[in-house]
């Protein structure tokens, strides 16, 4: 681990060491609560009807069946949701539809029952009538003048979205470029297979408050969410708390709030009880959103030298038959496009495309493994183009502290001239060449230090003293497996003084938790860990105080450490913090000790030209793979793998080498197994046999070096590591398999086929010559 | 369909439970018993968060039948620990951070726990191919093939083996 800042060799007690999940011993005796194991008294079941039909018109329903089988406490149909009831923030998606359906996903009813049987049996008994519709599953037809619209209110198939941006002058530059290299990739939709499938259960109390336990990253946003949905069912004014269980996985697929959630609502309300839904593997995987697939068309130039001298990028994006944050990843594949490596001149455009295929959400890296993919794959190609080496290409262009990005991104650190210096001491990207074997590069930028996307990108923190020296701190931050709960735990315990087990962390339940934006943009230890920090700093600043008075000290002359206060220069005089508190506590105008904060960090919204520092910190890193390629069956095998990251600090490096290695894991997936297969727009493997995740089996060990560059606005330093493990991944291999066997792929997975077919492809173009 | 009565020793507890005959385990466990620390996943044997043992040896209680785990001895992974002590199994998936999100990890202690009976010094391939049918999208597998490894057996090079100490 190599620490830039010398300044920064503090001794901590808890900061940076390798303390377990506070959750795990839970988790390992079977114990922790997800939503699938909780029952309420009087709950029903509730089920979902989907369409039978990529596009079509609802011709008839006849609910009359279902309603009178026995157990059956309610069906609804879109008749049913009131008009104004619309997901996602474009506000095109009725949790039931009516009318007519436009992806093989429409809801078209639901059902609540006495159970999941008698539920999915009331499904069966539900008649509908539809006439087929065109339909429409390529986003770059679905522009074309004569294609069908998916919505025809919409009048056209391309969203008005904003995303555009030009800085500096692309034209000219390419013109005065000396080397250019133009291409066009593809990526495919992957999704995020949680191993706990989405379930919620809502019900309403006599005064008409709604409650609804549910899977969410983003408790908050999405009370705001049912909020609007009770205002249009005719439920003015009524509080609306959400709980969010232990949840099995989030990676940005509990972003946004799905139809299940809304209709849970509907028939919680309608039977007046409490209604869970619950999703199995099969609707997991069809009726939950994919990362967005993209058409990107890219050039980019350097000059003799190998200096970037422009980047010009237009992408298509597959928006689905509706719209949820998946549309809205292009203003975060901005930024590696205008801030990855230096390069002053940038041009990027992209369209999302409505289609009747399946919509898309946030998923780990928001668009950016989907940019980098394209940037890094044609890096190499320039590199060789120029004859300059593939690494000094790197870090000839790489980012500094101290700069500022065409879009206005203030670097304040970065590690990522270290961080390619790790990939190099682990792995000789340049060898000597074996048959089949090649080593490929690849790096990455990504928000370190929050991300202003929404208006507010802040987090509260509620902290309290009891009588025996233990914390309970309220955050507004979500854990999901990732280690938020350490996290927390550790920056309020290194601070006050005290133990890990000192500190209970409550989340998730926006009864008594403030407000955040959520677990999303890799922002949790940053944003959530400076808000904790900051309830800490005031909560100590009071225990100073009584400190100086009952052992007549000057408060800047004590300390806090083990449980103890103590006199620096004269160590002997000391009290043990929970006999300071009750002392607050038991006297005369007693005091406990909490205190809040509100951390919003300084963070800029990008205006209309998206110019303005989105971020407080960045996070970079540098990925180095090799891999065999077996020029018999095209199968890519990966034989080693360096992840190394500029992190800030790391705060717990176990929980933080576990972001990397499930990150990357999840990238290798990307790059050479995944894919969620569609024809016509219907899902064809919605099952764990056939969509193909990496089994311990696949996987190896990955190395992950950390670079510790201490970020001034970081909580101790540290910046997120969440999502930038799977960003550079893709073209990492891609260009590990070009080095091997000389054959490039544009289009993910990189499918043996794909590879032998391109090995094909180049045995003939030789044979020609 | 008629419900049947049948008797299931699990966890070294006997217990009669009604069921009907396509009740799978998985189902007794969760929805008759409250045993709800076996996962359900995929419903069909795919991801193996559902593995429980049947005489020491793992199964798949989604493709189970309730009915043909009676006679033996069924254990769950709220049988692994002896009241509050943790196996050390469980402890070395704690100490290695080989538990995320969790939702998996009764499935991985089931298998890793019947793989370590059978062969107590397991080698990393031995292990990878023994949860080969044990999915996990938190971990990239790296921190749980650690954990096994170690389980009762710490190495010193191994700082969360160190940091357990």
């Amino acid at each position: 681990m190599s620490n830039l800042n010398p300044d920064t060799n503090r001794e901590f007690d808890v900061i940076g060491k390798r303390i377990p999940k506070l959750d795990a011993a839970q988790k390992a005796m079977g114990r922790a609560e997800y939503i699938q194991d909780i029952k309420l008294p009087g709950m029903l079941f509730g089920k979902i009807l989907y369409c039978k039909y990529a596009h079509a018109s609802i011709v008839k329903i006849d609910t009359s069946k279902a309603r009178a089988l026995a157990g059956v406490h309610a069906v609804l149909t879109g008749q049913d949701v009131p008009k104004k009831m619309k997901m996602g923030f474009y506000k095109d998606n009725p949790p039931i539809k009516k009318g007519k359906v436009c992806s093989f996903r429409d809801e078209v009813a639901a059902v609540a029952a006495i159970s999941p049987e008698i539920a999915k049996k009331a499904l069966d008994l539900i008649e509908i009538e539809y006439e087929e519709l065109p339909g429409i599953f390529d986003p770059e037809k679905a522009m074309e003048k004569d294609s069908p619209l998916v919505h025809e209110y919409h009048k056209s198939n391309v969203l008005k979205l904003p995303w555009k941006l030009h800085y500096g002058d692309v034209e000219k530059a390419e013109k005065e470029s000396d080397f250019v290299v133009e291409e066009k990739f593809t990526t495919q939709w992957v999704t995020h297979c949680c191993l706990g499938t989405s379930g919620a259960i809502a019900l309403f109390d006599s005064n008409d408050n709604l409650t609804i336990h549910t899977n969410t990253q983003i408790p908050s946003l999405a009370q705001k969410d049912f909020l609007e949905s009770l205002k249009a069912m005719g439920l003015e004014n009524k509080r609306v708390r959400v709980i969010k269980p232990i949840i099995g996985g989030g990676f940005g697929s509990k972003l946004d709030t799905y139809a299940y959630e809304h209709i849970a609502i509907l028939l919680a309300y309608a039977c007046r009880k409490p209604v869970k839904i619950m999703f199995d593997r099969v609707e997991e995987f069809k009726a939950t959103s994919t990362r967005q697939p993209t058409v990107i068309y890219i050039k980019q130039g350097c000059d003799k030298n190998g200096k970037l001298t422009f980047r010009d990028m237009r992408m298509i994006l597959d928006n689905g038959a509706y719209t949820s944050w998946g549309a809205t990843t292009p203003s975060v594949m901005m930024m590696p496009i205008t801030s990855l490596y230096r390069v002053d001149n940038v041009k990027y455009n992209a369209k999302c495309v409505y289609t009747n295929n399946t919509y898309s959400q946030a998923m780990r890296g928001y668009g950016n493994p989907q940019a980098t993919f394209a940037i890094e794959s044609t890096l190499d190609m320039l590199a060789q183009k120029a004859g300059i080496d593939r690494v000094e290409i790197r870090r000839l262009n790489r980012n500094q502290p101290g700069d500022v990005t065409p879009q206005g991104f203030k670097i304040s650190s970065c590690g990522l001239s270290e961080c390619i210096d790790e990939v190099e001491k682990e792995l000789t990207i340049d060898g000597p060449k074996e048959k089949g074997i090649g080593t490929g590069i690849a790096s990455l930028i990504h928000v370190g230090g929050g991300a202003r996307i929404y208006k507010s990108d802040g987090c509260g923190a509620i902290l309290k003293m009891d009588d025996y020296g233990k914390v309970d701190i309220f955050t507004g931050g979500t854990d999901m497996g990732q280690g938020l709960d350490n996290i927390t735990a550790q920056i309020v315990a290194e601070e006050l003084g005290l133990f890990v087990e000192d500190i209970n962390v409550v989340h998730s339940d926006t009864d008594v938790c403030p407000w955040d934006v959520g677990a999303h943009a890799s922002r949790s230890t940053f944003v959530a860990g400076n808000a904790a920090l900051g309830a800490a700093k005031k909560v100590k600043e009071t225990i100073l105080e009584y400190g100086s008075k009952l052992l007549d000290a000057d408060p800047k002359n004590l300390v806090l450490k083990d449980r103890t206060i103590f006199v620096l220069d004269d160590p002997e005089k000391s009290m043990p913090i929970d006999k300071l508190l009750r002392k607050a506590h038991f006297s005369p105008q007693g005091k406990m000790l909490m205190a809040d904060f509100f951390y919003d960090p300084d963070n800029e919204n990008m205006g209309k030209e998206f110019k303005g520092n989105m971020s407080v910190t960045y996070a970079f890193g540098a990925h180095g793979v090799k891999v065999k390629v077996d020029e018999e069956t095209g199968k890519v095998k990966v034989l080693d793998y360096v992840a190394a990251h500029d992190v800030g600090r790391a705060i717990n490096p176990l929980l933080l080498e576990g972001q990397v290695y499930g990150g990357v894991v999840m990238g290798l997936g990307y790059a050479l197994t995944e894919e969620v297969v569609t024809k016509d727009g219907q899902n064809m493997n919605a099952n764990f046999r056939d969509y193909k995740l990496f089994t311990a089996k696949d996987a190896i060990r990955i190395k992950a070096p950390v670079v510790e560059t201490y970020d001034e606005y970081g909580p101790f330093g540290a910046k997120g590591i969440g999502e930038p493990g799977c960003v550079p991944t893709a073209p990492a291999i891609a260009n590990a398999i070009y080095d091997a066997v000389g054959v490039r792929i544009f289009d993910l997975p990189i499918t043996p086929e794909k590879v032998l077919a391109a090995l094909k492809e180049k045995k003939s173009a030789t044979t020609k010559i | 369909m008629e419900k049947i009565q049948i008797t299931l020793n699990i966890n070294d507890k006997s217990c009669e439970v009604m069921v009907y005959e396509n009740d799978t385990l998985l189902e007794v466990l969760r929805d008759k018993l409250d045993l709800t620390g076996s996962k359900e996943s995929c419903g069909e044997g795919a991801c193996g968060s559902c593995t429980v043992h049947m005489d020491g040896k793992p199964v798949r209680s989604c493709l189970t039948l309730a009915m043909e785990a009676q006679g033996v001895k069924i254990t769950t992974v709220e049988g692994l620990a002896n009241g509050d002590e943790l196996s050390d199994l469980q402890q070395s998936f704690i100490d290695h951070g080989a538990v995320q999100c969790g939702f998996c990890t009764p499935g991985m202690l089931m298998s890793a726990d019947a793989l370590l009976k059978e062969n107590p010094r397991p080698d990393d391939k031995t292990i990878r191919k023994a949860l080969a049918g044990n999915i996990c999208r938190c971990t990239g597998y790296t921190k749980i093939v650690e954990a096994v490894a170690h389980a009762g057996n710490p190495k010193d090079h191994c700082l969360d083996c160190k940091s357990a100490k």
